[in-house]
């Protein structure tokens, strides 16, 4: 596929890996941000082909693996209702919450619809006008424009039983958290191209002058991710801490605009707790106060409720890039994709469910 | 979970702006898309798709980019291989 497979090809993988090496002449940490560049990157092989000391860590970019128990939960608890067609993301599924995940209540009758897009979802509600429709408004900025544009369309059509279970969360605020923790090991980071493409960067200088860290806005393939690695390389080596984009072909600066005003339209920024993390300030999206009637949680009234992590699962550890994936105990003996203990293992993007499929050492 | 792949916009109905749709050929799967946030995209663009949104245009210049900047370090290896001087010292922080 055009503007894929060429940025796939080995021989040139291996011309930026070289120039990596050669430019290299001290241990450096790198974060990739997004679960889908670590995934890319374990797949293919990325860090084997880099110098040992430069360390790949990888990032809590996962939104399917921060979202918290507590709102697995209540996902749970509306998939349950007889009255309700509760509409996800296929890679929410098997999610496990405190108890049980969503395929299993599928499993026990609950009508639970994997959807491509959100607005499909909105279909949904219009063709059954006798039933509740909940969309799991899971993602980063990335799926905000479309989540964004399904709650605007459902209030431009009055459909009155359509609403959202909102759990959107913001990169911006999780690298500042990360690199304000004081045990944070992360020298420079590689953000995430697809959020940029809807945000642009422009709030990006101010967190690299601030910790005095490269941040390379880099694409998914391959080579987008070598070259990315390399520009941030570049940047160490000669005392440089600025913004950069490698992912020109989809990236501007001031990003897309016209989703930019729907999102903040349709949303205002919250705070929201991250699975494995904790509570973020000013981290998520939640629904502005026009369009409160979408919101599920109201409508349904969800009660908050607090629940307390698997004891056995580092997967919080993992997430801030504290310790990799196979240095848990539970890896792959407790916690396998098959019976995740925390959400890292249970998402293909999450890194220990990269590790397992990709680097599982028998 | 951000999975974006880019695609051809093969055809666009609909004139309203915020319900324009395209039918974008991912590799030979032709699939539905709101244009809505791409309204400078035209028949023939490359689109990179999220959950059913096109997020950006493809800036085909921009996308050769990456090949231009191995070419010229392969260039440039060239060029100090041939070199009978060193190569400069980089600076080092």
């Amino acid at each position: 596929m055009k503007y894929l497979d060429e940025y796939r090809d080995g021989d040139q993988a291996h011309q930026f890996a070289r120039e990596i090496h050669r430019i290299t002449t001290r241990p450096w940490n790198i974060m990739e941000v997004c679960g889908g560049q670590t995934h890319a990157i374990v797949k293919f092989g990325i860090d084997e082909l880099l110098p040992k000391f430069i360390t790949l860590i990888h990032g809590p970019g996962c939104p399917v693996c921060v979202t918290p128990l507590e709102m697995i939960d209540k996902a749970l608890e509306l998939a349950s209702r007889p009255d309700v067609i509760f509409t996800s993301f296929g890679d929410m599924l098997r999610v496990p919450g405190s108890t049980t995940d969503l395929l299993s209540v599928k499993a026990t009758g609950g009508d639970v619809r994997i959807v491509y897009s959100p607005l499909d979802a909105v279909k949904i509600a219009e063709q059954n006008p006798a039933r509740e429709v909940v969309f799991f408004g899971v993602g980063f900025e990335t799926t905000a424009p479309a989540t964004a544009m399904a709650i605007f369309q459902a209030a431009q059509k009055g459909l009155k039983n359509f609403s959202m279970l909102v759990s959107h969360v913001l990169v911006p605020p999780a690298i500042e958290a990360l690199m304000s923790s004081p045990n944070c090991k992360v020298q420079g980071f590689l953000a995430a191209g697809h959020v940029c493409t809807v945000m642009g960067y422009e709030e990006y200088p101010p967190l690299a002058a601030k910790y005095h860290v490269p941040i390379v806005v880099t694409g998914f393939e391959p080579l987008d991710i070598l070259h990315g690695v390399l520009m941030v390389v570049q940047q160490f080596e000669s005392g440089r801490a600025e913004v950069e984009n490698q992912y020109t072909r989809s990236v501007r600066r001031e990003g897309n605009r016209p989703a930019q005003e729907l999102i903040h339209k349709v949303f205002k920024v919250v705070a929201r707790k991250w699975r494995g993390v904790g509570e973020i300030p000013q981290s998520g999206l939640g629904l502005n106060d026009p369009y409160a009637g979408f919101d599920a949680e109201k409508k349904f009234g969800l009660a908050d409720h607090h629940v307390d992590e698997p004891a056995d699962c580092l997967s919080g550890l993992v997430l801030q890039g504290q310790i990799k994936p196979h240095e848990c105990p539970a890896f792959g003996t407790k916690c396998t994709p098959e019976h995740p203990l925390g959400a890292t293992m249970v998402s293909s993007e999450g890194a220990c469910a990269a590790y397992y499929r990709y680097r599982r050492q028998n | 979970m951000c999975l974006a792949i880019p695609g051809k916009v093969e055809s666009i109905s609909g004139d309203d702006p915020l319900t324009r749709m395209g039918k974008i050929n991912f590799g030979g799967i032709l699939k539905e898309a709101s244009l809505a946030y791409v309204p400078e995209v035209k028949v023939g663009d490359y689109v990179i798709v999220h959950v059913g949104f096109a997020l950006s245009r493809v800036d085909e210049e921009e996308a050769h980019k990456v090949f231009g900047y191995l070419k010229e370090m392969e260039e440039l290896a060239e060029l100090e291989d041939s070199d009978t001087e060193p190569p400069p010292r980089r600076d080092k922080p």
